[in-house]
């Protein structure tokens, strides 16, 4: 190996690791908020891609019915528990806010179809539009009525949800695979280095995101409320400050973040309905590196994977994704003698 | 009528009961204290009535059925709890855990202001402000734990065992700025086991022992009381 094929390696490596860091901080981000293993992030990322390459062929996209559903099951389940409640006074609020918003945004993307036609920033936030819903509508149908679970218990939903989103996703995209018009053709060429258009953009949007969520948490009172919800559940809940709110929100922010990461891995690799889950357990083992708590170390820890994963397939192919999971051993190993437990708060 | 009224209310851990048929009421601009042993079944009361744990019976504030009210839904309504965990957010500096006390009546406007009332309450705070909260020595902890609850604007202010673990100086400060809530019209529910800061504190005592009020009346004939005097007083 020379240095021309370790830049491509390394660069390729880098750009799939910035796919991974938008991913990971997502599963993060929701992991200290509402102490879910958010696994179908992966599949949230590939459904964004398949809707983009939906609106390009001009049809509307499987996600529409896909939130259709959700939204009806997310309306019944809320209804049901404000009547056992007593609360059947906040109803309307329920409707309008499980039903009617999501049912809105699809209606919107429906109805602009010939504006979507001719351009290709508006295809892209449509399909972040329509894949925005999803994850809030599955917390609050799925890991709401078990908030109070072990961990343990809501990553085995976590793992059944996923599987249950990979069905969904063959019943409303099909079977086949899909790749998405370039965004760009640029080249760029530094001496004998050269980064292709597609990975400066990826490059750059882990860092505009990253950058964002940053001034997110510090800059903003609903992002403080984020980290107080993260960093003590019952303290948070003592300024009034709603867990399932802070929950909904870290969907939100995480499923745009996963919907970006789709949305610029769709022009390189052909996505098809179950493509989320190695993407996702990549993002995973990054998350892992940070420990699931630490950003800065999450962002590390998927670099490092994509560029680990970039090697390995340059040296051998087939074992590319054992070698990237092997890895999750030593790092396990490695986290349990050097993390420090600090006083725990017992949750009520 | 009182601002909470706590009436005939039990709670129980599985089959055991901590707290049984309690009644209490704290009238507005009121200091009313808990005392009691170890395990009395102090701090339960004070969860339940915060919403935090289940209980049967009656509660109302300002005139409100409190049953089916979550949490924050007491928050909202000017009840207020700072735990004897503290529960402050350990991560974050100072004045980020003081502007989440706000988090419920925002404003930008008037942000600063308020902010510079709990500094002026306690200037150590404001020294501090950029610290996370983790790095706090206890005394300071407990400051921001009242500074963070007077910044949710309360009514009525629930403190479990606020002097707890806290060098006599700074308990006597502490007891200080209870008494002075009075002058800021936030009525006060204090649980104790330092029965007599706490006696000489409030307008009203309740002593609870296994789960029952087993004693209660005016602050000031209860320090007076022989009984009391030998079992919590240490007499003098």
């Amino acid at each position: 190996m020379d240095f021309d094929i370790a830049s491509i390696l390394a660069i390729d490596g880098l750009a799939s690791g910035a796919i991974y860091v938008l991913i990971a901080i997502g599963t993060v981000l929701i992991f200290t908020v509402t102490r879910v293993v958010f696994i179908p992030f992966g599949d949230i990322a590939a459904f964004t891609a398949l809707t983009l390459a939906a609106l390009e062929m001009g049809r509307l996209p499987g996600t529409a019915g896909l939130v259709v559903v959700l939204a009806g099951m997310a309306t019944l389940v809320e209804v049901v528990a404000l009547l056992r409640n007593g609360r059947a006074h906040e109803i309307p609020g329920a409707l309008l806010y499980y039903l009617a918003l999501p049912l809105a945004l699809v209606g919107v993307v429906w109805l602009s179809e010939p504006l979507y036609q001719s351009s290709m920033v508006l295809r892209i936030l449509f399909s972040l539009i329509l894949i925005l819903p999803i994850a809030p509508l599955l917390d609050r149908i799925v890991y709401r009525p078990i908030a109070d679970a072990s961990v343990l218990m809501l990553l085995i939903v976590s793992m059944a949800l996923h599987f249950a989103l990979v069905g969904l996703g063959l019943l409303f995209f099909g079977p086949e695979g899909v790749r998405t018009e370039p965004m760009t053709d640029a080249i760029f060429e530094f001496g004998s280095i050269m980064i292709t258009g597609q990975a400066a953009l990826i490059m750059f949007a882990a860092v505009l995101f990253s950058g964002l969520l940053y001034l997110f948490f510090d800059f903003t009172l609903i992002g403080k409320s984020l980290r107080a919800t993260a960093v003590n559940r019952s303290g948070a809940r003592l300024m009034g400050i709603r867990p399932e709110r802070s929950g909904t929100i870290a969907y939100i922010v995480g499923s745009l973040m996963a919907g970006v990461s789709g949305i610029l891995i769709a022009p390189v690799n052909t996505m098809f309905y179950d493509s989320g889950f190695l993407l996702g357990l990549r993002a995973f083992v990054g998350a892992i590196i940070g420990g699931l708590v630490s950003y800065p170390g999450t962002a590390i820890g998927s670099l490092f994977v994509g560029v680990l994963e970039s090697f390995a397939s340059f040296q051998s192919s087939a074992f590319k994704d054992v070698i990237v999971f092997s890895l999750l051993i030593p790092i396990l190993i490695w986290r349990s003698i050097v993390s420090v437990h600090t006083e725990e708060h017992d949750e009520e | 009528m009182p601002l909470l009224t706590i009436e005939d209310v039990s709670v129980s851990y599985g089959k055991v009961d901590a707290v049984r048929s309690v009644s209490l009421q704290v009238e507005e601009g009121q200091i009313v204290t808990v005392i009691g042993p170890n395990g009395a079944g102090k701090t339960t009361l004070m969860l339940a009535t915060i919403g935090l744990l289940r209980s049967f019976g009656r509660m109302t504030f300002m005139g409100e059925d409190l049953s089916r009210l979550s949490v924050e839904d007491r928050i909202e309504k000017g009840l207020c709890l700072v735990p004897e965990k503290r529960e402050l957010f350990a991560e974050m500096s100072v004045r980020d855990n003081l502007l989440l006390g706000a988090y419920t009546r925002y404003n930008r406007a008037t942000i600063n202001n308020e902010l510079e009332a709990v500094y002026e309450r306690f200037p150590r705070l404001k020294q501090r402000h950029k610290q996370d909260a983790g790095t706090l020595s206890g005394g300071e902890r407990q400051m921001l734990a009242l500074g963070r609850a007077l910044m949710t604007k309360p009514k009525l202010l629930v403190l479990d065992e606020p002097s707890l673990g806290l060098a006599p100086l700074i308990v006597r400060e502490i007891f200080h700025t209870v008494a002075s809530l009075r002058e800021l019209g936030v009525s006060v529910l204090l649980v104790e086991q330092n029965a007599r800061a706490a006696l000489e504190t409030a307008d009203v005592g309740y002593v609870l022992e296994t789960g029952e009020i087993v004693q209660s009346g005016e602050a000031s004939s209860l320090i007076h009381d022989p009984r009391l005097m030998a079992a919590y007083l240490g007499g003098h």
